[in-house]
């Protein structure tokens, strides 16, 4: 690497972005110099273990992939709005595509999940914290410094340009040269690694800090998907792991594993890839049914109809999302035994699917419906994902699949099943659980506006999609020319994309209002909930719970409310409570991956083995760390609590 | 929380499962790097010492024999072996046209 290609050069969009970083970055060090916050950021948010804080932390980062992502997104729109354009030149294109799946699955939904996952499930189960608070913070922090470095790639070194799936041979050094997709595998493999600790983390927070009373099956249905969502994490992104290792040694070390040359075999990327990758999309999809499921209950205002036959169907589906890889690549010449295989399972995870949606539809049955933002969403996804599903089953026929495969139908499905499906959970679980972060409510009004620009700018966007796949638009494409008819769908989608874009400015115009204005949640149950999150204050004390409470019931605070008690905190049985310390390690030790990824991205391999040498250093210190956390007192407990409560 | 996991004695299982595990990679590099072995031998010599050393960490690190919920770890033990006969047996058969 030469000095004169550190820096991406010679566009003016590039430049623009690099001015627009360095006067954020300045102005972020001036309101914190300013303000004198520094101390502030590092006790309360840096050093943080609080499942609450980093599910916090998580969301904001989402939100700012998301922006980052929409951005790409929109650029690619505006390319692809007439034919010829010449806004984007092809390599400029091909990087925007890349950016913007990988950002947008692993850095915006992946995220977006994980930090409601962090907020809520502690909660739901009646539990004080994760099981592993301090592992829990290591896990953001690798993240965050995996995001951050996957995202300076585009004005340092050069993005990586061969899709989100990075396929061989084109990913490889022989025709991917430059370091664009070195950072794709570095970035990839750290924020994996703090993906896997959150699912280690949550299945045993799941399994063994329920409260007492909670069995598995009075589980919420919320927290029943984060459950097995931890069993896919957990299995599939070993393979994630190892698939990336097996790439960064081709591309650092010229290994042969995917070459084309010497015994490579390149075709295997992509056999591990979507071994990892079908069940990543269930892996931001199940949670995504869970808070629809929270959500329906609540405002239906009725018991989750069929809980055995959901918690069956979810099980069922994360069985399947392991047996069907191959219907990603059913065109690359398997043959037809183990194409009809894969055809099969693939069409079989729409009957648990389905199973699904009819107990949707059945708890809304008769329901008495409040028709809150929250909700507005969730009765959106169902309609909208079902035609992503549908479509799903049309892809999975082999034989079909050789017409539809990498067109504009395929990406018409996947937008479906994500944006309806996890997008529209992770802002139904925004404006659902914002009390509990935040102590105030998101606007409504705001909220429906976003909810209605985004839902119609989204089908607007994506249904032309599918019939510009059928008319023979291949995705991944830069430009078209005018003869092929395809240009007023492309119009009609480009405006759609615009009002996605509009309604997002919204939804951040609303954090922002409501910060300000926003109605104070006093109750801690402003949606007359039914499970536990909403047995606590609004935002949750520290410790979350006083007293544990006891759970009798699936809906175990309705349970509370109906019985007449409400959830009664004795003072006499208040107890002192134990709490993990703060820490600054778990920030430091990823800084140090931060820098070590970096230093492997450039092959700069001093610079990664000083920052390897800190790693094992802060794990070192970690494992002689006597540090037993400390005790609240039974006083602060009163005096935090009397604040709190509005006593009856 | 209130369980206490502090180790009142030398840690002799962990220190001689690591070293075994050491030995048994360092095995497998020699017979990959060193042996002189047909390629056929070197692949069943090597997943040998592989699921060796899976067995060897389940006990020295993974404490299969110590926990009281078994349900729930032969659940565990019998879907991590169906995943890895999946990903494994799956992968040879998907990829077997271009071998
Ligand atoms: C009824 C259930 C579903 C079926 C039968 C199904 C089937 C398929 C098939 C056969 C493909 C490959 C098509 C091709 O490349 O030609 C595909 C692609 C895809 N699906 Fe689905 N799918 C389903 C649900 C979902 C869900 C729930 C998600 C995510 C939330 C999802 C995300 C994706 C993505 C991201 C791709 C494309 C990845 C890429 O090539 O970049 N699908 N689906
Ligand atoms: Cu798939």
């Amino acid at each position: 690497m030469k000095w004169s290609e550190f820096f991406v050069t010679g566009e003016p969009l590039i430049y623009a972005a690099d001015v627009s970083i360095v006067l954020t970055v300045i102005g972020i060090v001036f309101i914190l110099t300013y303000f004198k916050k520094w101390k502030w950021l590092w006790d309360e948010w840096l050093t943080t273990v609080d499942h609450k804080k980093i599910g916090v932390m998580y969301i904001i980062s989402a939100v700012l992939m998301l922006f980052r992502g929409g951005v790409d997104a929109l650029l690619m729109r505006a390319q692809l709005t007439a034919p010829n354009m010449k806004f984007l030149d092809s390599q400029h294109y091909n990087e925007i595509f890349t950016t913007h799946g990988t950002i947008m699955i692993l850095f915006m939904a992946m995220p977006f999940i994980i930090g409601l996952m962090n907020i809520v499930v502690p909660l739901q189960i009646g539990a004080r914290d994760v099981a592993y608070p301090y592992l829990n913070a290591l896990s953001f922090w690798l993240f965050f410094v995996g995001a951050m470095l996957f995202n300076i790639a585009f004005v340092i070194g050069g993005s990586p340009d061969a899709g989100w799936t990075a396929y061989f041979p084109l990913a490889g050094n022989e025709f991917s040269p430059g370091v664009g997709n070195n950072y794709y595998a570095v970035a990839l493999q750290i924020s994996g690694i703090g993906t896997l600790m959150t699912g280690i983390n949550f299945l045993v927070t799941i399994l063994k800090m329920r409260a007492p009373g909670m069995t598995l099956m009075r589980m919420p249905m919320f927290t029943w998907t984060i459950l097995i969502t931890c069993v896919l994490i957990i299995f599939a992104f070993p393979v994630l792991t190892v698939a990336l290792a097996l790439m960064t040694f081709d591309r650092l070390f010229d290994t042969q594993f995917f070459t084309m040359a010497n015994g490579g075999m390149s075709m295997l990327w992509a056999n591990l890839f979507w071994i990892w990758g079908h069940p990543e999309v269930y892996i931001v999809i199940l949670p995504s049914f869970g808070i629809f499921s929270e959500v329906v209950s609540t405002f239906a205002r009725k018991r989750l109809f069929g809980y055995k036959a959901m918690v069956g169907s979810i099980v069922g589906i994360a069985f399947l999302s392991f047996i069907v890889w191959v219907h990603h690549f059913f065109t690359m010449g398997a043959g037809a035994a183990v194409n009809s295989f894969f055809s099969i399972t693939t069409m079989a995870i729409a009957i648990p699917t389905g199973v699904k949606i009819f107990n949707w539809l059945f708890t809304l049955r008769k329901g008495r419906i409040r028709f809150t933002t929250a909700m507005l969403w969730s009765l959106a996804f169902i309609p909208n994902f079902v035609i992503g599903g549908v479509t799903g089953v049309m892809l999975a026929m082999a034989a079909a699949d050789y017409q539809y495969h990498n067109s504009y139908f395929l990406i018409a499905h996947f937008h479906y099943v994500l944006i309806a499906g996890t997008v529209f959970a992770c802002f139904a679980g925004l404006h659902y659980w914002y009390p509990k972060m935040f102590g105030h409510m998101l606007n409504e009004r705001l909220g429906k506006w976003t909810f209605w620009l985004f839902m119609i700018g989204f089908n607007v966007c994506f249904f032309p999609m599918y019939f510009l796949g059928l008319m023979g638009m291949t995705r991944r494409m830069y430009t078209y020319s005018a003869g092929l008819g395809w240009t007023p769908l492309n119009v009609v989608a480009s405006v759609g994309a615009a009002l996605m874009g509009i309604g997002f400015l919204v939804l951040c115009y609303n954090i922002y209002y409501s910060a300000r204005y926003g109605e104070r949640d006093m109750t801690g149950d402003p949606w007359d909930g039914r499970t536990l999150e909403w047995a606590t204050s609004s935002p949750v004390a520290h410790y979350n719970f006083a007293v544990i409470p006891e759970v009798k019931d699936l809906d175990a605070y309705w349970e509370m409310k109906k019985s007449g008690k409400g959830f009664e905190m004795d003072e006499e049985k208040l107890k002192p409570i134990h709490m993990p310390s703060n820490s600054g390690r778990p920030f430091l030790i990823s800084i140090a991956f931060f820098f070590a990824g970096f230093g492997l991205v450039f092959k700069w391999f001093t610079l990664a083995i000083i920052a390897a040498v800190f790693i094992i250093l802060g794990l070192i210190l970690r494992s002689f760390d006597d540090d037993d956390g400390y005790y609240i007192s039974v006083d602060e407990i009163k005096r935090t609590e009397r604040l709190t409560r509005k006593e009856a | 929380m209130g369980t206490n996991y502090h180790h009142e004695t030398f840690p002799w299982k962990h220190i001689v499962g690591f070293i075994l595990s050491l030995v048994l990679t360092f095995a497998a590099l020699w017979i990959a790097f060193s042996s002189g072995l047909a390629t056929k031998a070197i692949l069943v010599g090597i997943v040998v010492l592989a699921v060796l050393q899976a067995v060897l960490q389940l006990f020295m690190f993974m404490h299969v024999t110590e926990s009281d919920s078994g349900k729930i770890q032969t659940i565990n033990m019998a879907y991590s072996f169906f995943i890895a006969i999946v990903v494994v047996a799956g992968s040879i058969w998907t990829m077997a046209f271009v071998l």
